[in-house]
């Protein structure tokens, strides 16, 4: 099983590179979307900020289109999922619009970022979330949160100042709004959850 | 609802936990990977290495040790120690760390905050706060840098209050007074600068005990509690802590 990992060039791909590697999935680093084609999957890690990350991809959303719209599995991380969106109060720039959407700031009645431990709680049947229990606890590290305009795509919902959606789904391209590769038991389960989907 | 943290520290030198009374007197408390991996497996939410070594070859081994954490390890984890500029963060970050702190190096260029918050985003940059009770200041708590021995004249609050300005998007608090005295957290201070920001705090310095965790959860709206002897030394095992703070009302991540 081999995996991109697009690199926006911003930073630290090694954690969920590592997370992957123990799953026994090949990583293969890419600059540009168009590299990566010829793996299993692409990722879209969860580093950086909005504007920058929107306008590097922007040249590449015709390819990311037509991967997602071919079916093929991806999997959108924090930011990565937030870049799938229309676009986001976080800066400048549009983004992929893959998902009907925004990313909005957390209110102001708590403190953010969003950083540390919250529950998931489950709100669809997907193969992403099968056998993922009720409550189970996940690692956010966020201050913007995707709002749906299809509220068929949330997965689960998290309850930070209000409910958002913390895990998106359709069909093979799948997004959470933490990091997977730093929630322990939840988070393997879901990358193996991930792994089942490409492998099928 | 977010769960408070509990963060054992792990103080490295040239690659091996050492604990301190008062940021003196150390003593080897094991090898990093090996606790990393036993705290990860106990429940521990997250970890934080301060890399205290001061040595020329202090960037590599301490890359290196980033490395072998991250590759064993799926919780969070922050590194700090003598980050100095863009560039080292950077080069922590790419090695696997979640995030990183700066101390002396944000007080004598602030603008390094700002930077980082930019270029990493700022829930990557953790400011630590090292204070100590000098009344010297408004608020009587005093920022103090180079591993707590020089004093800025800084007032403890007020920096907390500029850092969340400049982007940092976590303090971690360290009460100086308190640091390895297992006297409990300083609490008055804590809640100050909890009550003063807008983003989460780590208290630091002083436990000894569940019930210092207790308190400062229930005094002080700080977010995440960092220990160190209690969790080397098994005085008091992180299930524990954790049972002894969910029977009593605390949300944390059982």
């Amino acid at each position: 099983m081999k995996m991109a990992l697009l690199d926006y060039g911003v930073g630290n791909l090694y954690s969920i590179t590592c997370a992957l590697n123990r799953l026994g999935v090949e990583v293969k680093t890419v600059a540009e979307v168009k590299e990566g084609l010829d793996q299993d999957a692409l990722i879209l890690p969860g580093v950086g900020n909005f504007t920058p990350v929107a306008a590097r991809l922007a040249e590449e959303k015709e390819i990311l289109y037509d991967y997602v719209n071919s079916g093929r599995p991806l999997l959108g991380i924090c930011l990565g999922l937030q870049i799938l969106l229309d676009g986001s109060e976080e800066g400048e720039g549009r983004g992929l619009g893959i998902i009907s959407g925004r990313a909005l700031k957390l209110p102001s009645s708590v403190k953010t970022p969003h950083i540390g431990w919250n529950r998931l709680s489950m709100v669809k049947q997907h193969e992403f979330v099968d056998g993922i229990p009720e409550g189970s606890w996940v690692y956010f590290v966020h201050s913007y949160y995707p709002s749906l305009e299809e509220r068929g795509l949330c997965l689960a919902e998290t309850d930070y100042g209000l409910r958002f959606p913390s895990i998106v789904g359709r069909g093979a391209l799948v997004g959470t709004q933490f990091h997977p590769e730093k929630s322990a038991e939840a988070g393997r389960l879901l990358l193996r959850n991930f792994l089942k989907m490409v492998k099928r | 609802m977010l769960s408070k943290r509990i963060i054992p520290c792990l103080d490295v030198d040239r690659g091996r936990v050492l604990k301190g009374v008062r940021f003196n007197g150390l003593r080897d408390a094991g090898d990093p990977v090996e606790l990393a991996c036993k705290y990860r497996d106990e429940g521990a939410d997250e970890l934080v290495f301060l890399d205290i070594t001061a040595s020329l070859e202090k960037r590599e081994t301490l890359k290196k040790l980033v490395k072998d954490v991250a590759s064993n390890l799926d919780i969070p984890f922050t590194v700090g120690g003598g980050i100095r500029s863009l560039e080292d963060a950077r080069e922590l970050l790419c090695s696997g760390a979640d995030k990183v702190t700066v101390n002396t190096a944000a007080v004598e260029k602030p603008d390094l905050v700002s930077k980082m918050s930019k270029h990493f985003g700022s829930q990557c940059t953790v400011v630590s706060i090292d204070a100590k009770k000098t009344g010297n200041t408004p608020s009587g708590y005093e920022v103090y840098t180079y591993g707590a021995r020089r004093p800025t004249g800084l007032d403890a609050v007020e920096w907390a209050r500029r850092v969340e300005g400049l982007g940092a998007g976590e303090i971690l608090l360290t009460s100086i007074d308190r640091d390895g005295t297992e006297d409990g957290y300083e609490i008055n201070l804590t809640k100050m600068v909890c009550d003063s920001v807008n983003i989460p705090v780590i208290a630091s310095g002083g436990c000894g005990r569940p019930e210092h965790i207790l308190e400062v959860f229930v005094k002080t709206s700080a977010d995440a509690a960092l220990a160190a002897s209690i969790f080397h030394y098994n005085t008091h095992p992180i299930p524990q802590v954790k049972e002894f703070l969910r029977v009593r009302g605390v949300v944390v991540r059982i």
